[in-house]
């Protein structure tokens, strides 16, 4: 049981992947990609998660209580930020494939370029 | 001297929140002034850094918490030549890239200012952190402010999917750094370079220590366009606005490879020290492959945008071959190499601009013989053509003659042809392409219909009489300080010394954790003009002006000579075409696969 | 490629990095067995060096304050090219729309939507302003906070009412937030290298653990952030709106 976490890290991380290769639709893609980090999130949580922990916030329970590692959260946070702002780029140029090409299909877009 | 530490990254970071808040109420000459003065003070600062950093590695630990018994608490920059080195690098083709674009960006006013000084903000952050974490938030800082550059000319669909392509398979990348990081956390408890490399130094190299490497040098790799993660690139360059592709050729492809020689260097070395050799032949193969296939690629090009694209590809191919050497004078090499070539490729893509300007269009058949009339930028051209083959003695010659010098010491003679064919390819290309051009030499057009057109976008036929002096000043500074680098006082012999400081994995260590002054002594580079590397030097010039010659005559050779050769080059060259697809999906596939072969290699190879 | 061979080509390539990440993360600790000296010293001190009862805020904001400038200029950067990348272009105004099916048609405006979403504008306004002011005593922070702050106007858009939403959030004004929280938090690193010992420095007076006004720069730095946060995501999001909202008023002609 000890093992799940990771792999079920290593699964998003591979299937987001896959989505990204089979996709059809760039908005799609995007979440595809997003899959893939959320893969991140977990492999960096698992690695600092101690059994047992509280959340590292000590306001109610004194300091010296058994916490999990406060590090790899800062991390996630700075992960997430990094998320959204690739997210919103690229569904920005999403918006102007689509305003130019007049499709979202990564497939037509290639075939469509003579 | 310590206060400049961080202020090199503040400032400019600064001066963009301060431009963007303030844009409404200033009028555009001093958005333009102003964001060229704070680039100008941003590199003064760095070249100050370096000349401190050059007696010994300078450390910071912002929020003042230092270390403790080995433990690093905070963050800190830590500050070598080769790092100063490439901050100033960056600010110096930054300041150009403004000065050049003076006019460039009308319709997006301040943003493009902005983004360019966040982007210098990225690549000095990147160049000098002691942290793997932090390394990783300037990266992605450089690169969103890079994905969003690229996609400007959202009128047309290339560059939109040039920038989809890029924002999808960098990002893909940054969360194989990602993934690396945390298993490395996982192990070491640390985030600090020094402290993981102290760590890992101490225990054994397994399946952690193996994925790491592979997950990291995969993200890094991707970054930098090695095969075959290299797809994105050719496409983004090829299609962004010249004025970005600047930065981009110049200095971005190059910083994938830096942070993977600064982490490997840092972190790797004590653990994998035994296994030298194996490293050694697995990056010199993947660095001999993205040469050969950028070089090729980029001789097979008539868009004169993608024809530099892939010239970049296999830069940076050299780059990892001078990397693979994995000694000091090779990492001493690759500076000098990646400063002038820098700087060429720099100076070449402000020529496409001008040309753009000037004529609507890069495309080399559409242009053929209608810049005969503009005499300075096409010398400026032909020259930047034959520093690219590396003609001695300039800048490009002096790094691949270190390099070559110091592979043949190791006994890998295979290196000087490589970099002679290499040379010869790209190098050729533009000459081929300035006889076209600017000559029009070579047969007329007219048979040849428009297949490629479309790709590149749409080319307008405006044409304009005037070359601005902002735009051709920069780019002859550019080329001159390519050829002029050998012989900066200092130079040659300090790379030298600095390479040998950023190897030196227990040193760095030292002064990071314990606060032990390393000073960096002298060094004497590689001789580079003994006679074997001349004439290499030459080879590769004579080989390139004869592949320009051979392509640019008149008359066609007889088929049945060159039958067999031919249509097996035209074999090669449609089959790596065709792999080019432009598909994200198909990228992706790629990558995957060159992340699973890569892990495979080097867990063969370490373990 | 083709489709086919796209696939095989992945289905090879993940099937060794599948072995690859499983072989390497075998190598971790056992899950939940958590060892290193970082992570327990920062849960052990931080509270005493810092007077943030949040340890994450403490490491947010103060151990690795550098980290999150980086983090809060991604954001920026995102937010000025989203800018770049939806610019209006001359030819767009005669451009008909062209996904928008003749049989498609804006929803009915239904008043139990309408009322329930402007009645929350103001509760979530103030609970955005909560969590950005507690982000060092208990979960939450600037981004956070600044993410339900943004989410304010937004509830207006959902209801119905956009020219509401651009009057309670005129862009200049909205730029000028952003901007100051992001210069914002250069400037609070700055002043530590002015009061203090070095960039980011903590040097403001701390005050004690668990109350609202403490922690120094830690408190500063979440306004910071929060201020930049929901000044940009509501910049972000308009950009976005503005594209669909073309559609919409011209099918209601």
């Amino acid at each position: 049981m000890s093992y799940l976490p990771f792999a079920v890290a290593v699964y998003l991380f591979l299937i987001g992947l896959w989505g990204i290769v089979i996709s059809r639709n760039l908005i799609h893609l995007v979440v595809c990609l997003s899959v893939v980090q959320s893969s991140t999130y977990i492999v960096l949580l698992a690695v600092g998660y101690r059994a047992g922990g509280t959340a590292p916030i000590f306001l109610d329970v004194p300091v010296g209580r058994r916490a999990v590692d406060p590090i790899v959260q800062a991390l996630t946070l700075t992960d997430v930020v990094v998320g959204v702002t690739v997210s919103a780029l690229l569904l920005a140029l999403a918006v102007q494939v689509h305003k130019r090409s007049g499709t979202l299909d990564p497939e037509l877009l290639t075939s469509s370029r003579d | 001297m310590d206060p400049l530490i961080p202020l090199t990254v503040a400032v400019p970071l600064l001066a963009a929140a301060l431009l963007a808040a303030f844009s409404p109420f200033v009028t555009r000459r001093v958005i333009e002034l102003s964001s060229i003065a704070v680039a100008a003070a941003v590199t003064a600062m760095c070249l100050l850094l370096l000349s401190g950093a050059s007696e010994a590695p300078l450390v910071y630990w912002f929020g003042g918490h230092m270390p403790r018994d080995g433990l690093a608490l905070g963050i800190a920059f830590v500050v070598d030549p080769l790092g100063a080195a490439l901050a100033a690098f960056a600010g110096v083709l930054v300041t150009a890239t403004l000065v050049y674009s003076w006019r460039y960006f009308d319709a997006v006013g301040v943003l493009f200012h902005s983004l360019l000084l966040i982007f210098l903000a990225g690549i000095i952050g990147l160049a000098i952190s002691g942290d793997l974490f932090n390394i990783f938030v300037f990266l992605e800082l450089l690169s969103v402010a890079a994905f969003a550059l690229t996609g400007y000319k959202i009128e047309e669909t290339g560059p939109l999917q040039g920038a989809l392509n890029f924002g999808v398979t960098n990002t893909v990348g940054a969360f194989f750094v990602l993934w690396g990081i945390a298993l490395l956390y996982g192990r070491t408890g640390a985030l600090n370079l020094a402290q993981m490399g102290e760590t890992l130094a101490g225990g054994p190299v397994d399946s952690l220590v193996v994925t790491a490497i592979a997950l990291l040098a995969t993200g890094f790799f991707i970054k930098a366009a090695i095969v075959p993660f290299h797809f994105w690139l050719a496409d983004t360059y090829a299609t962004a606005p010249l004025p970005v592709c600047i930065l981009l050729g110049g200095v971005v492809s190059e910083l994938g490879l830096f942070a993977f020689a600064r982490v490997y260097w840092t972190v790797f070395d004590g653990a994998l020290a035994s296994s030298h050799e194996e490293l050694r032949i697995l990056l010199l193969a993947a660095g001999a492959l993205t040469a050969v296939v950028g070089a090729v690629m980029s001789f097979a090009q008539r868009h004169l945008q993608r024809m530099l694209a892939f010239s970049v590809i296999a830069h940076a191919g050299l780059l990892l071959v001078g990397l693979g050497l994995m000694s000091p004078a090779g990492l001493a090499g690759a500076a000098v190499y990646l400063l002038a070539g820098g700087l060429v490729k720099a100076s070449l893509f402000m020529c496409l601009g001008i040309l753009q300007h000037r004529l609507g269009g890069v495309d080399e058949l559409r242009l053929h013989g209608r810049a005969r009339h503009m005499i300075f930028t096409g010398t400026l051209f032909l020259v930047g053509g034959l520093v690219l083959a590396g003609i001695p003695p300039a800048g490009t010659y002096a790094g691949k003659a270190l390099l070559e010098e110091e592979a043949n010491l190791l006994g890998l003679s295979w290196v000087t042809p490589l970099f002679v064919l290499v040379s010869c390819l790209t190098g050729g290309a533009v000459l081929r392409a300035a006889g076209k051009v600017f000559m029009g030499w070579g047969p007329p057009p007219g048979h040849s219909g428009g297949e490629e057109d479309a790709q590149v976008g749409q080319e307008t036929t405006v044409e304009r009489d005037r070359t601005p002096a902002v735009m051709f000043v920069p780019a002859l500074v550019l080329l001159t300080a390519a050829i002029i680098i050998p012989f900066v006082p200092g130079l040659l012999g300090g790379s030298e010394a600095a390479a040998v400081a950023f190897a030196d994995r227990p040193a760095y260590a030292g002064s990071v954790l314990l606060g032990t002054r390393h000073p960096i002594t002298e060094a004497r580079a590689h001789e580079w003009t003994v006679p074997t590397e001349l004439i290499a030097g030459a080879a590769s010039v004579i080989g390139a002006v004869a592949l320009a010659a051979f392509t640019l005559r008149r008359a066609p050779l007889p088929q049945k000579a060159l039958g067999k050769a031919r249509t097996g080059a035209e074999r090669v060259v449609g089959g790596l075409t065709k792999l080019h697809s432009r598909h994200i999906g198909d990228y992706t596939a790629w990558l995957t696969m060159g992340a699973a072969l890569l892990g495979g290699a080097l867990a063969a190879a370490l373990l | 490629m083709t489709s086919r061979g796209r696939r095989g080509l992945f289905l090879t390539g993940a099937a060794g990095l599948a072995l690859l990440l499983l072989w390497g993360t075998a190598g971790l600790p056992d899950f939940g067995d958590y060892q290193h000296l970082y992570g327990l010293t920062l849960n052990a001190e931080s509270v005493a060096a810092t007077r943030a009862t949040n340890a994450v805020a403490a490491v947010t904001f103060d151990y690795r304050g550098f980290d999150t400038l980086g983090e809060e200029f991604i954001l920026f950067a995102a937010v000025l090219g989203t800018a770049l990348l939806l610019r209006a272009q001359r030819e767009e105004e005669e451009e008909p729309p062209e996904d928008m099916a003749p049989d498609r048609r804006p929803p009915h405006d239904s008043d139990a939507v309408r009322e329930l979403c402007l009645g929350l504008v103001a509760p979530i306004f103030l609970f955005g302003v909560y969590i950005v002011v507690h982000g060092h005593l208990s979960p939450g922070g600037g981004f956070q906070g600044g993410v339900v702050l943004a989410t304010a106007p937004l509830l207006m858009y959902i209801g119905g009412e956009y020219r509401g939403l651009r009057t309670v959030t005129p862009e200049a004004p909205l730029e000028l937030v952003k901007g100051a929280g992001t210069g914002g938090y250069v400037l609070i690193g700055l002043s530590g290298l002015w009061f203090g010992t070095s960039f980011l420095d903590n040097a403001l007076p701390r005050g004690n653990a668990g109350d609202v006004i403490s922690s120094g720069t830690i408190l500063a730095l979440n306004l910071a952030v929060g201020m930049a946060v929901a000044g940009g995501l509501v910049l972000l999001l308009t950009e976005f709106l503005e594209q669909t909202l073309v559609l919409r008023s011209r099918s209601r002609k």
